[in-house]
């Protein structure tokens, strides 16, 4: 349901990190442009603007969703989360992972991964290689970090499994 | 009587000059020309690092960071020889200085054969290694920025150790024998000085002879470092050139000839000028950087630029070049390469001869296409230009040359060019080139004293790019009454990258140097053949050409060793027997190659999965930019022809490994990188248009392509050398001898395509 509030006649108010934002582009301006240059939030990428590449994923109600095809005026009462803002237990594990692996090269497109990990693992908490291949390969990576990427993701996963074992949690 | 002349005329004025300047040593590359203005407190102890008060060690490197991780490895050398801990030490992008020159891309670069070591041959690499030092250029490429700073680096690193211990000895009045070094500090006795305490007395006390480290007392190198910039890059917060958020900046869009040397013939300016937020509408008239013709849209936000281009409509002169199409082009290179004999780069006996008496020949053509760089960042610069100078933020490989091309298209003199260096999202030789520079600076200038960024779409990165340039090469081989190989001829035909882009960089003196990178790879292997014949006849066409990742090695390799296997088949031998027999005189090759063999299980059946395709194997193996790497693949083809690569076992002799962390991410990389190209890759030309313009139609390697990739790093204590392109062109062949093993059809042209339903072809 869109608010009468979030969409005024001169632009969209969108919680993005947790914070609202009033953005005064045109309505069928893409998120990523949006977020890149009247947010200033510069984590998210531009790698093709067809959503054949996934460099600009960004999460929508926290799920991957990529922000170069995806209008502001769609997203009136959602919550967008970028690389800036994606935190919680599933964030620090895939951050650790990644630093340990030493996944990035040049690291652009590792912003899109990171946050396509983070949905995987969110809803997934032991992925098969077939389960990374199906929420990975929409984010291309030109360095070739794609080994990398999967030992990483599986190391995660087995540390948020280990950590939710020691807990009394579920 | 002659040469007595020549020495006498040597001797003039302008002779003793030269001969005086030739006989002096190599300039030093220790100290810029110009100071260097540091924060208070933190003092530079020489061009390549600075010691703030507070014990960080910035690294100055003068190596664009585009993902080979060059920024960690070369502050690892430095750590070394200094003797601090690794947590203070921060990396910093250098300025623009003649002690930056790369020495050693230049002096690799020139066309003697990696065995060629005589008294010629060092005195001529001697000399290139001191013009490069006084007039050549900075220059990150050819897998080169390693050794290139390697002993520079541990020089500074040395001689600022060296400082600080005088430094010490000298404030609490000792000898300085009792001093020692002990991350980041200096202790002398029970007395603990630390750097940044140090730092500014140092400076006085430059030590007169260096001494480095032996290697057997390195604590840092050779280990697997985790690199400096893993966090920030899992994060985004690595700043890249689109990154940068300049106060008043306004976005470019452009819209560029889609033919060859085509020009914007009319264009709704009018209307795109009265759209949201443009600012300017600017015609393009190219230059000879690169760029092309076209027209330039200004505006308050990158989007509504974007929509302004998509309003010009523009019509085109399509020029000259409007009917050019791959099959032509493909048609002319054949012409060239089984026609007339080529410029010959290597001649061993007399290769054709032997062939014209032998009782086999062993002949095949091979093809491969234009190939885009395609990194995941797509093209852009940032240019603000004012009356008393200009900025320009930019990823380059050549600050030089990007900071001259600003200079040239705004007037200005070279030192009213700032530039501010970025790691960059990929380049794969792509930022050699300084064409995207020169047009921001254009388009720039209709905004005096605003900062511009231009930013390219992929469509405008694809269409736009120099090339890997297409080739074919006749291959062919002499086999006598005996069975023996006895000569191998190659004849390769393509466009020149090096004698274009020097044209495009404004040294066109280097047309007419022969271009070695045409048939690099093919004359430069470590194998012992008896008659050797390489060759190479440069084509003239209009498509941009420029180095795509191991240049020439990327194709040759390809032709190479694909060929070397049809050898190995007529004269009945394994691939891999075969080529141990080339390598007897070539230990360090030899040993690659067997270790490859070895760890991939080469000679034992490969376990059959049921419901499973069958697999095979296949190895290549290529010296490139001093470094040998054999690859063994394994590999499957589908119901549908679709060739699926499982594994990949890549043996890698660099030398000294700096960090076996950073030369395995290489391997990885550069494997991934080829195969996309092996099964996909391909640029192609229709109406005088390169047709392909995003990953739809230029396929990039996915996740679930993978193959699983082991790499091997031969222990070594030689001189380290090149590794970001190494591991490129031994895996299209290796995968294409793994299809022939598999099916029986050799694949000559690139990239490898089967019909459906080869894979029941069977092999022999």
């Amino acid at each position: 349901m869109q608010s009468r509030k979030e969409i005024a006649a001169d632009g969209i108010t969108i919680e993005i990190n947790g914070r609202r934002e009033f953005l005064t582009a045109a309505p069928d301006t893409p998120l990523l442009w949006a977020l890149r240059q009247q947010i200033g939030l510069t984590g998210t990428k531009f790698g093709c603007g067809m959503a054949l590449c996934g460099a600009c994923t960004v999460h929508l109600d926290g799920a991957p969703t990529r922000s170069c095809v995806t209008p502001i005026s769609a997203l009136a009462g959602k919550r967008v989360t970028t690389i800036e803002g994606v935190s919680g237990p599933v964030a620090d594990a895939v951050h650790a992972a990644w630093v340990a692996v030493d996944v990035a090269q040049c690291g652009y497109c590792q912003s899109g991964q990171v946050m396509a990990a983070i949905g995987l693992l969110t809803t997934s908490s032991a992925p098969t290689d077939e389960e990374i291949d199906r929420a990975m390969d929409g984010n291309v990576c030109r360095c070739g970090t794609y080994p990398r990427i999967r030992t990483a993701i599986h190391q995660a996963a087995a540390a948020l499994r280990a950590a939710s074992g020691s807990s009394n949690a579920r | 009587m002659k040469r007595r002349t020549f020495l006498a005329v040597g001797a003039g004025v302008g002779g003793a000059l030269f001969v005086g300047w030739a006989l002096m040593p190599p300039r030093q590359r220790l100290m810029p020309s110009t100071g260097r203005r540091t924060p208070n407190g933190t003092v530079a102890l020489n061009g390549w690092l600075t010691i703030a008060a507070d014990d960080t060690v910035t690294v100055v490197v003068p190596k664009a960071e585009m993902g080979q991780g060059i920024h960690t490895a070369l502050a690892m050398v430095l750590a070394e020889e200094l003797g601090c801990a690794w947590e203070q030490i921060r990396v910093e992008h250098s300025p623009i200085d003649a002690i930056y020159n790369n020495v050693s891309a230049i002096v690799e670069g020139l066309p003697f054969h990696p065995d060629a070591h005589g008294p010629l041959v060092r005195s001529v690499k001697w000399l290139t290694a001191k013009s490069m030092r006084d007039v050549g250029v900075m220059m990150t490429g050819g897998s080169s920025s390693l050794l290139d700073c390697w002993m520079p680096m541990r020089e500074a690193g040395a001689s600022a150790r060296q400082s600080l211990l005088a430094a010490a000895a000298a404030r609490l009045g000792v000898d300085v024998s009792t001093c020692r070094v002990e991350s980041g500090a200096v202790v002398c006795g029970t007395s603990r000085l630390r750097y940044g305490e140090l730092a500014e007395s140092a400076v006085s006390h430059r030590p007169d002879r260096v001494t480095l480290k032996a290697m057997a007392d390195f604590s840092l190198l050779g280990k697997p470092v985790p690199r400096l910039d893993a966090d920030a890059k899992s994060r985004g917060r690595a700043v890249f050139t689109a990154d940068v958020q300049v106060p008043g900046m306004r976005y470019a869009a452009v819209s560029l000839s889609p033919t060859f040397s085509g020009t914007p013939a009319q264009y709704k300016a009018d209307v795109v000028q009265r759209m949201p937020g443009v600012r300017a509408v600017v015609p393009l008239k190219g230059s000879h950087y690169g760029d092309a013709a076209g027209v330039a849209v200004i505006a308050d936000s990158w989007w509504q630029a974007k929509q302004g281009v998509d309003a010009l409509t523009v019509q085109w002169n399509d020029g000259q070049h409007a009917s050019l199409s791959s099959a032509d082009i493909m048609r002319t290179l054949r012409d060239a390469a089984l026609t007339g004999d080529g410029l010959p780069f290597r001649s061993v006996g007399d290769a054709p001869a032997e062939i014209a008496r032998a009782s086999r020949v062993v002949e095949a053509t091979y093809e491969a296409p234009y190939l885009a760089h395609a990194a995941m960042e797509p093209l852009s610069a940032t240019v603000k230009v004012t009356k008393a100078g200009a900025e320009l933020w930019v990823g380059t490989q050549v600050p030089g040359f990007a900071r001259g091309a600003v200079a040239q298209i705004t007037g200005l003199d070279a030192d009213q060019v700032t530039v501010h260096q970025h790691v960059i999202g990929g380049s794969f030789g792509r930022r050699l080139d300084v064409d995207f520079v020169a047009q921001a600076a254009a388009i720039a200038m209709a905004l005096p004293d605003t900062a511009v960024h231009v930013q390219w779409r992929r469509e405008d990165d694809m269409r736009h790019d120099h090339y890997r340039p297409a080739a074919v090469s006749q291959l062919r081989a002499g086999i006598d009454a005996q069975g023996r190989l006895t000569a191998i001829t190659a004849h390769s035909a393509g466009q020149s990258a090096f004698q274009t882009a020097s044209v495009r960089l404004g040294i066109p003196l280097a047309r007419f140097i022969p271009d070695r990178t045409t048939a690099e790879g093919t004359w430069d292997q470590p194998y012992e053949f008896t008659a050797l014949r390489s060759a190479h006849t440069s084509v003239s066409l209009p498509v941009p050409v420029g180095q795509w990742r191991s240049v020439g090695h990327s194709h040759q390799a390809f032709f190479f060793e694909s060929f070397l296997d049809e050898v190995a088949l007529a004269l009945t031998q394994d691939p891999v027997a075969f080529r141990a027999s080339l390598l007897q005189q070539h230990p360090r090759a030899l040993h690659v190659l067997t270790l490859a063999a070895e760890r991939s299980g080469w000679g034992k059946p490969l376990t059959e999965v049921p419901g499973a395709p069958r697999r095979a194997r296949g190895i290549a193996l290529h010296s490139s930019f001093g470094t040998t790497v054999a690859q063994v693949a394994e590999v499957s083809v589908s119901d549908q022809g679709r060739i699926r690569v499982h594994r990949v076992v890549a043996v890698i002799d660099c030398g000294f490994a700096i960090n076996p962390n950073i030369v395995t991410q290489q391997v990885e990389g550069a494997i991934c990188y080829g195969l996309a190209a092996a099964l996909d890759g391909e640029i192609t030309i229709a109406n005088g248009r390169v047709t392909q313009g995003n990953f739809h139609e230029y396929r990039p390697l996915r996740m679930s392509e993978t193959p699983q990739i082991e790499t091997v790093i031969v222990p070594s204590l030689e001189v380290p050398s090149g590794v970001g392109e190494p591991g490129l062109p031994p895996l299209a062949p290796a995968v294409a001898n793994a299809v022939f093993a598999l099916t029986g059809t050799r694949l000559r042209t690139l990239p490898l395509r089967l019909q459906s339903g080869a894979a029941d072809a069977g092999a022999t």
